[in-house]
């Protein structure tokens, strides 16, 4: 098998790397382990009751898929073996960043949808994350035999269910790219293939092309499962093949895939050597990979997984981790995951997915390169943002120093978590995507890292951000008051900002191809082409001219703005949608006088001090809510909403069913499942989804504030500018 | 009234019998101890010399709590005591404003430099130095390529360039000549620059002070001692300033 595994690996044309995404509890653990082991990874007794994919005990207890792992098997089309290798993703939203950064690996994605209760918030949300990285998809709908078992549905009515599902999904991707729907094969179509419809569970498939193989119709299907002969269809039409078949057929190789792909993940110069490397997915170019994944292993340690765009990765390799200082990691191991198991190979070739050993430095997201300075893979884009923070403190002394290694370690694996380390207090902060991230998280450290915590209870995270421009500048003056920075702030104009948002404009891109874009959008060409900095969505232009030493001081001015936009004035939460200008400079002549110790300080208080000239207000993180629930509890969701602060958007009537949206503060929804349990009888299904952030209702402001100030040990009082200014 | 004194190179021996009058009669003592050190010196030997109680200032004293030195000096007699010359390699001069500002009368009683001190131990002619720079300790990116440009440009006009070295008092740090030499070799480097020549000098004003002229490779291998060190980068040498480098440096 690993022979086999590692000469297709050499074979690109044979390779497919694909994920699976699904609304949770749609099926895609199932799925996951019955594919595999149809392609004899796994014995068959155990598949569909012990969960492969699944390895960590808290997924296994919950019965959800937390951490995105992979797999390799291989399949037989014609003649030919396939090699493909499978990335499981989160099915929670809850862990929405993780889908991002699996996607980011493949260049195909299986999507899954229940038969019975068709797409759902999380499936629009996965599959837009999925289009957005360029990732093409086949539609694979679940738990047909429930519709035959339970709903007892006759042929016709099968067929109108499922072509629902299938416009549906269609809808969608046509709505999140129409250009590749109509044109790139994106469209979902039964006659043609890329769907097919089965029970991940009793590991039977059909599809249309399928069935001229098997024989096997919508018919036998219906009578088989009548007679409780699911046996008879697992043999017949066999699950792995039917969806193994259509990913073949129906998903880019790698070198499809990454000419189409590489202009959204990369901005670099596409005609420079590692550009035309990575179009072509060339084995012999220059090393290029994007770690999507990180996990501790009690024998390799820290091991990093990711997707190898150009060159080959072999033993005692030495490459670069961009945004590290300098030093090269040495590659210790190279292998790839069978399961949860890693297997060592001699090499890795281009277009796979290789689990490595030895890059210290590398985080989630980091780019691995054996060029010195290669322009790096753009960032992941969350679409969730961490909006609750949990304040962890280890229980016993002695744990002190172990936890703090822990949490950096946790952070390295999900880059979804944000950590702050506070040495002083000994109290930690773990911001997530929500309350139960949190408890995965903390869970965990518990129990895999076997570290006593105790937790606080959760907090919101607000955010920071300027109301109007900013009259005139600001002087920020460093301690020694021989240097002055001349700076001023103003709101983010909305078409830059989304620009950022979707990381079309970024400070990897070319500098003109920047400056180009930035004109394209109304910002003066001179300003434009002297961005200096993106931080968040934040942006910094430095607008003076010819100012001497400013050049070599510029990494201690974005580190001030840096400090400043880290905790804004107001609370001391992160600011955002910032356009941060600088009109005149004076230094010192000499460079020890205007060293880090007098700039930093003087560009953060010019800039605290400017923010709040500026408007300075509070953002808060909001959540979509969708409650489906019958007729008769209707009222009682919608005030579940409204008296949250929330906003109603839509009610719909599908069947005998109501469907409910709405949008309310994330700060309203603490204990929000068990009210809706009790306030509906326990008769509503409902999913949460992030939303971005809102400003705090004028009237509530200063007592938010006021609250988180007193929360932090804050002065409880609202800081002035001239507070910043001396 | 605000006095700055300027104490001079070494130790508590080196201040004016003016100077030393000022600081006996003062109501408040205060000594600056972040842009240099008297090396010979601890302020418990300055407090029993002075006959003072001494308090010491360190960065964000003078800063940002400068109104403490000016409440004393409104009150009454307040010295501001700084090793060498009180204005030279220092921002000094910002304090004197602040107390302007404040009406407060001040005064300057200047001690010996360390400027001028390099031009006896090296010879080399004070009329051909152009302008000082520091080379600082580099702080993450943070790696300032002034102090190649100013020497660059000093050998262009045929000038020689004193070269302070950094001091973080805060963390027991003094920039050696070696460690100096590197930095400066890394940005010549950069720039395609060449350093022909340079003097390391170390402890000027003590007792004990060392010279040594010589090639990168010669600064580095030269054991100059303890600190404080100080460099310079001579332009073409005046046959009296080698012959002096020569007698005095190890010039060869
Ligand atoms: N009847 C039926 N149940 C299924 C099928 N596939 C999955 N399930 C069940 O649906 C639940 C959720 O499945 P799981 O694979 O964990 O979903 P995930 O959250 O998407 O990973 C489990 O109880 C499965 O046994 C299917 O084809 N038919
Ligand atoms: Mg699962």
């Amino acid at each position: 098998m690993v022979e086999r595994i590692t000469e297709l690996m050499n074979d690109p044309e044979h390779i497919r790397n694909i994920g699976i995404v699904a609304h949770i509890d749609h099926g895609k653990t199932t799925l996951s382990d019955n594919l595999l082991s149809g392609a004899g990874m796994i014995s068959e007794e155990l598949s569909g009751k012990a969960c492969w994919m699944d390895s960590d005990e808290e997924e296994q207890a919950r019965g959800i898929t937390i951490d995105a792992s992979n797999v390799s098997m291989i399949h037989m089309v014609g003649n030919h073996e396939y090699l493909i290798n499978m990335i499981d993703t989160p099915g929670h939203v809850d862990f929405g960043g993780d889908v991002t950064r699996a996607m980011r690996a493949v260049d195909g994605a299986v999507v899954v949808v229940d038969a019975v209760e068709g797409p759902m918030p999380q499936t629009e949300t996965v599959l837009r994350q999925a289009l957005k990285e360029g990732v093409h998809p086949v539609l694979f709908i679940n738990k047909v035999d429930r519709l035959i078992n339970e709903l007892k549905v006759n042929p016709q009515e099968m067929m109108i269910r499922l072509g629902k599902v299938i416009d549906k999904v269609n809808k969608l991707i046509k709505g999140m790219n129409e250009d590749l729907y109509t044109n790139g094969g994106w469209k979902l179509d039964a006659m043609k293939g890329n769907v097919a419809f089965g029970s991940a569970l009793y590991n039977w498939a059909i599809s249309i092309p399928y069935m001229k193989k098997s024989g096997v119709t919508l018919q036998t299907v219906i009578d088989k499962c009548n007679e409780g002969d699911s046996k008879y269809l697992a043999k017949a039409s066999p699950l792995h093949a039917v969806l193994l078949d259509m990913v073949v057929t129906f998903l880019p190789n790698p070198l499809q895939a990454q000419g189409k792909r590489c202009h959204i993940i990369w901005h670099g110069d596409v005609e420079s050597p590692i550009g035309k490397a990575m179009y072509a997915c060339d084995a012999n170019g220059p090393v290029a990979m994007m770690i999507t994944d990180i996990s501790f292993d009690k024998h390799a340690g820290e091991v990093a997984t990711g997707r190898l765009f150009s060159g080959t990765l072999t033993r005692g390799q030495e490459v670069f981790i961009s945004g590290t200082a300098g030093k090269p990691n040495r590659l210790q191991g190279v292998g790839i995951f069978m399961g949860p198991t890693r297997v060592e190979v001699d090499k890795i070739v281009a277009g796979n997915i290789a689990a490595v050993t030895g890059l210290s430095d590398a985080i989630v997201g980091s780019t691995v390169t054996s060029l010195k300075d290669m322009t790096p893979f753009e960032s992941l884009k969350h679409y969730s943002e961490p909006v609750m923070t949990v304040a962890v403190e280890a229980k016993n002394m002695k744990d002190l120093p172990k936890l703090i290694e822990v949490l950096h370690q946790v952070g390295k694996e999900d880059p979804t978590v944000r950590i702050n380390i506070n040495e002083e207090t000994g109290e930690h902060l773990i911001a997530g995507m929500g309350e139960l991230h949190l408890e995965v998280v903390t869970g965990r450290i518990k129990r895999d890292k076997g570290v006593e915590i105790v937790t606080s209870p959760p907090i919101v995270v607000y955010r920071e951000t300027v109301s109007k421009p900013l009259e005139g500048t600001v002087e920020g003056k460093s301690p020694n008051r021989h240097n002055r920075f001349f700076m001023s702030v103003e709101p983010m104009p909305e078409e830059i900002l989304k620009a950022i948002q979707s990381s079309e404009i970024s400070m990897n891109m070319e500098n003109i191809a920047r400056r180009d874009a930035l004109v394209a959008l109304g910002m003066d060409k001179d300003e434009a082409k002297s961005v200096k900095d993106i931080y968040g969505s934040n942006m910094f232009i430095d607008c003076t001219k010819g100012i001497q030493y400013l050049n070599e001081t510029m990494e201690l001015i974005i580190d001030g703005i840096h400090e400043a936009l880290d905790g804004g004035p107001l609370a001391d939460e992160q600011v955002q949608n910032v356009l941060i200008k600088l009109h005149d400079v004076k230094l010192h002549e000499d460079a020890i006088h205007r060293g880090p110790g007098q700039v930093i300080p003087a560009v953060r208080g010019g800039m605290k001090a400017a923010l709040l000239m500026a408007g300075d207000t509070l953002l808060e993180p909001m959540q979509k809510i969708q409650i489906t629930v019958p007729q008769d509890q209707m009222g009682a969701a919608i005030s579940q909403i409204q008296g949250r602060r929330g906003q109603l958007s839509t009610t719909e009537s599908e069947g005998d069913q109501i469907v409910v949206n709405g949008e309310a503060p994330v700060a309203e929804l603490f204990g929000f499942a068990g009210d809706i349990r009790s306030a509906t009888e326990g008769r509503a299904m409902w999913s949460t989804e992030f939303a971005g952030f809102s400003p705090v209702p004028q009237g509530m402001l200063s007592e938010i504030v006021m609250g988180i100030r007193k929360r932090k040990g804050l002065k409880e009082q609202i800081p002035t500018p001239k507070d910043y200014l001396e | 009234m605000l006095t700055f004194i300027g104490l001079g190179l070494f130790d508590e021996s080196d201040v004016s019998v003016r100077g030393m009058d000022v600081i006996r009669s003062a109501d408040t003592v205060f000594l600056e101890v972040y842009t240099s050190v008297l090396t010979g010196a601890s302020i418990e030997r300055l407090e029993a010399c002075y006959g003072k109680k001494i308090t010491p200032l360190y960065r964000e004293d003078v800063e940002i709590h400068a109104d403490k030195i000016l409440d004393a000096a409104e009150s009454g007699n307040a010295v501001f005591l700084t090793a060498g010359d009180s204005m030279i390699a220092t921002t000094h001069s910002d304090l004197r404003i602040r107390a302007a500002d404040r009406n407060i009368q001040t005064k300057i009683i200047h001690g010996a430099s360390i400027t001028t001190a390099v031009c006896g131990l090296s010879g080399l002619q004070n009329y051909r130095f152009g302008k000082s720079v520091s080379v600082p300790f580099p702080y993450g990116k943070w790696f300032p390529m002034t102090p190649i440009e100013v020497i660059s440009a000093n050998l262009k006009e045929n000038l020689h360039t004193l070269v302070f070295l950094d001091i973080q008092k805060d963390k027991e740090r003094y920039m050696k000549i070696s460690e100096a030499v590197d930095l400066l070799e890394e940005q010549a480097r950069r720039v395609d620059a060449k350093i022909p020549l340079y003097v390391g000098i170390a402890r000027a004003g003590s007792p004990d002070p060392a010279v040594h002229a010589g090639s990168a490779e010669e600064m580095k291998s030269f054991d100059f001692g303890s600190p404080l060190h100080i460099l310079i980068v001579p332009a073409t040498l005046h046959d009296i300033e080698r012959e002096y480098l020569e007698r005095f440096a190890g010039l060869c």
